[in-house]
């Protein structure tokens, strides 16, 4: 660990401009790609160091390896374009300005992995983008017949539930069902939709491995810092006067990204989304963006949320907005999150109206964790981080 | 609009008659009845040849399947944190006083509900609502009276795309 601290270097903060890049040269990619072999593509892949953009940062040169593997006659390949976490909105923006990227990258997928069907995941919320979307598709598919090869995408439609993102809630969804998570092992590579080896990658994963196919995994692998590589897009929201889309090197720090987007008043940033960690002015400097290493003060950007809140913001308001939201967005098939995360929206109202005393705010702390290892999944899984992060360093505001 | 019966035979044409072929068909009869009735889920799980328990059960579970009956046109207006941060409450103000409606209530003359949602990715230009599947951003209070005074006077006969920023 100290090893890996002291190789990670910090860099400034540096834009980068791969993925809204045009994807007019689609067709070239993909005849250059479906005439490697699955290995060389795998092994592209994997040297690029690419970790997944959906949150788990899990590599995804090794996932397609997997799936490609099994021996099974169905498989599939999913684009999760479920983009529920709050302050995230950058998959939009490239199924809008690049689909080609994406669906090419699909096709590769089924290429290396040997699946037929891809689909697209939409949350309901971005209806207005299906009908480009099948657009686009349409002309896809045409050319990949014209070219002998076998492969079709459809989107699947979401309808309003957040959970639906955590890729074993969506399988389940797609199969009919509530999006209720299943539990992991089995995993997707290996037992997903229909349970059937799948291959479920982020949007933006997607769009990198276009870019990493057609300029070769070295020029990915030179940006960013060590076992952070490449570029990712930020969804800027909040206390910002640029708010927006921004693509940029990971490994910069988070007093260089205040620095460009703050507002000169910027007393914390929420980094990750209501699942992500809450950030405070004094620790600015010491995190990094990228995805080593939690425990040394280093944020994982989970969909590249990035929330920054002025001194005008009570946090009491913010974990109270997030509460509300991890509530609602629960499945409610297990208890420690069902239960968990209406103890705890409960418990700091009543520290607030002075029900309950500040001690009261160290229960909830062991709750939050307790969750942590106890829920089933991701959602009730991450409570804590923005819970405990909120609490610890803006006790005062909780309280008074 | 086409009886429920036909509907649901048609869109099981479509689709297909599996299970993964439910939320489709689910998403199909709100596009046209803005709500599932319990008659369309048991009309449902009759195609289907499903227990009607397990088509309740996967209705219920979706925010954007609506089990009451709606107006003809559906207010979400974003409540999580940007939108919070950024006048979501005065824009809500807004709506009740322009429609006398109340969060979760629907105009006397079926027209508009009210409802409120989770972020809806538009972050970056809070307050955020979806009436349908429009998004509208970037509200203000004069914006929102003006977007929902052109959805009145079209009276449903026709254009309801008025100063779309959906981008
Ligand atoms: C509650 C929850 C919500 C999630 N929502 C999304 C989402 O909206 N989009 C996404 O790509 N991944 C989401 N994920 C992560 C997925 O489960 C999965 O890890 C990801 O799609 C894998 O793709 P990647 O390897 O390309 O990142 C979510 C996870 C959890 C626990
Ligand atoms: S942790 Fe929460 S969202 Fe996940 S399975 Fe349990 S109740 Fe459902
Ligand atoms: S918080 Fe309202 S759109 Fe994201």
């Amino acid at each position: 660990m100290v090893e890996e601290k002291k190789m990670s270097t910090t860099h400034l903060l540096k834009r980068a401009d791969f993925i809204f890049k045009s994807d007019n040269d689609w067709k070239d990619v993909l005849k250059k790609s479906l005439s490697r072999k699955a290995n060389e593509l795998i092994n592209e892949l994997i040297s690029s160091e690419l970790k997944g953009r959906g949150g788990a940062g899990f590599p995804t040169g090794l996932k397609w390896k997997i799936t490609s593997e099994i021996d099974s006659d169905e498989k599939y390949v999913i684009c999760n374009a479920d983009e529920g976490e709050p302050g995230t909105f950058k998959d939009r923006e490239i199924l809008s300005r690049v689909p080609f990227k994406v669906l090419t990258a699909i096709a590769v997928c089924g290429h290396v992995t040997k699946a037929k069907k891809g689909f697209i995941y939409l949350r309901g919320e971005y209806f207005f983008l299906k009908e480009g979307l099948e657009k686009a598709i349409l002309e896809f598919e045409t050319f990949c017949k014209t070219i002998g090869f076998d492969f079709s995408i459809s989107i699947f439609m979401g309808s309003g539930a957040y959970i639906c993102g955590e890729e074993t809630a969506l399988f389940e969804s797609m199969e009919g069902k509530r999006g209720e998570p299943r539990n992991k092992p089995p995993f997707p590579s290996s037992c997903g939709y229909l349970n059937k080896p799948t291959v479920i990658n982020n949007v933006e994963t997607l769009a990198h491995t276009y870019t990493i196919f057609k300029y070769g995994a070295k020029r990915f692998y030179d940006l960013g810092v060590q076992f952070s590589r490449g570029t990712k897009l930020f969804s800027v929201s909040g206390d910002t006067p640029k708010p927006g889309i921004y693509e940029l090197e990971l490994g910069m720090s988070l007093a260089d990204f205040v620095e460009e987007f703050g507002d000169d008043d910027t007393k914390a940033v929420q980094v990750g989304g209501a699942s992500g960690f809450l950030v405070p002015r004094k620790r600015f400097a010491e995190t990094t963006i990228g995805f080593q290493g939690k425990l040394v003060g280093i944020s994982l950007p989970t969909g590249g949320s990035m929330m920054l809140f002025n001194s005008s913001r009570s946090m009491f308001n913010v974990l109270d907005n997030y509460l509300n939201f991890f509530a609602e967005e629960s499945c409610g098939q297990c208890t420690p999150c069902r239960v968990g995360c209406q103890q705890l929206l409960r418990g700091i109202k009543a520290v607030k109206r002075g029900e309950k005393n500040a001690g009261y705010l160290d229960k909830l702390l062991k709750l939050a964790e307790t969750m942590t290892y106890t829920a089933k999944c991701g959602l009730g899984q991450s409570v804590a981080n923005s819970f405990s992060s909120i609490v610890e360093n803006f006790r005062e505001e909780m309280i008074y | 609009m086409e009886p429920i019966k036909d509907l649901i035979k048609r869109l099981a044409d479509r689709y297909g008659r599996e299970r993964s072929s439910l939320l489709p068909i689910l998403q199909g009869v709100v596009e046209q009845e803005k709500y599932l009735s319990e008659y369309s889920m048991t009309e449902i799980a009759r195609e289907l040849n499903l227990p009607a328990a397990d088509v309740f059960g996967t209705a219920t579970f979706y925010s954007f399947l609506e089990n009451e009956k709606m107006g003809r046109y559906i207010i979400r207006l974003c409540k999580t944190i940007t939108c919070s941060m950024k006048g979501e409450n005065q824009i809500l103000l807004t709506i009740q006083d322009l429609l006398k409606i109340k969060v979760g209530e629907t105009t006397p003359d079926g027209n508009f509900s009210l409802l409120q949602t989770n972020c809806l990715g538009f972050c970056h230009k809070a307050p955020a609502m979806l009436i349908n599947k429009e998004v509208y951003n970037e509200l203000t209070p004069e914006k929102v009276r003006e977007i929902l005074t052109s959805y009145i006077n079209s009276n449903g006969g026709g254009k309801e795309n008025v100063n779309n920023t959906s981008s």
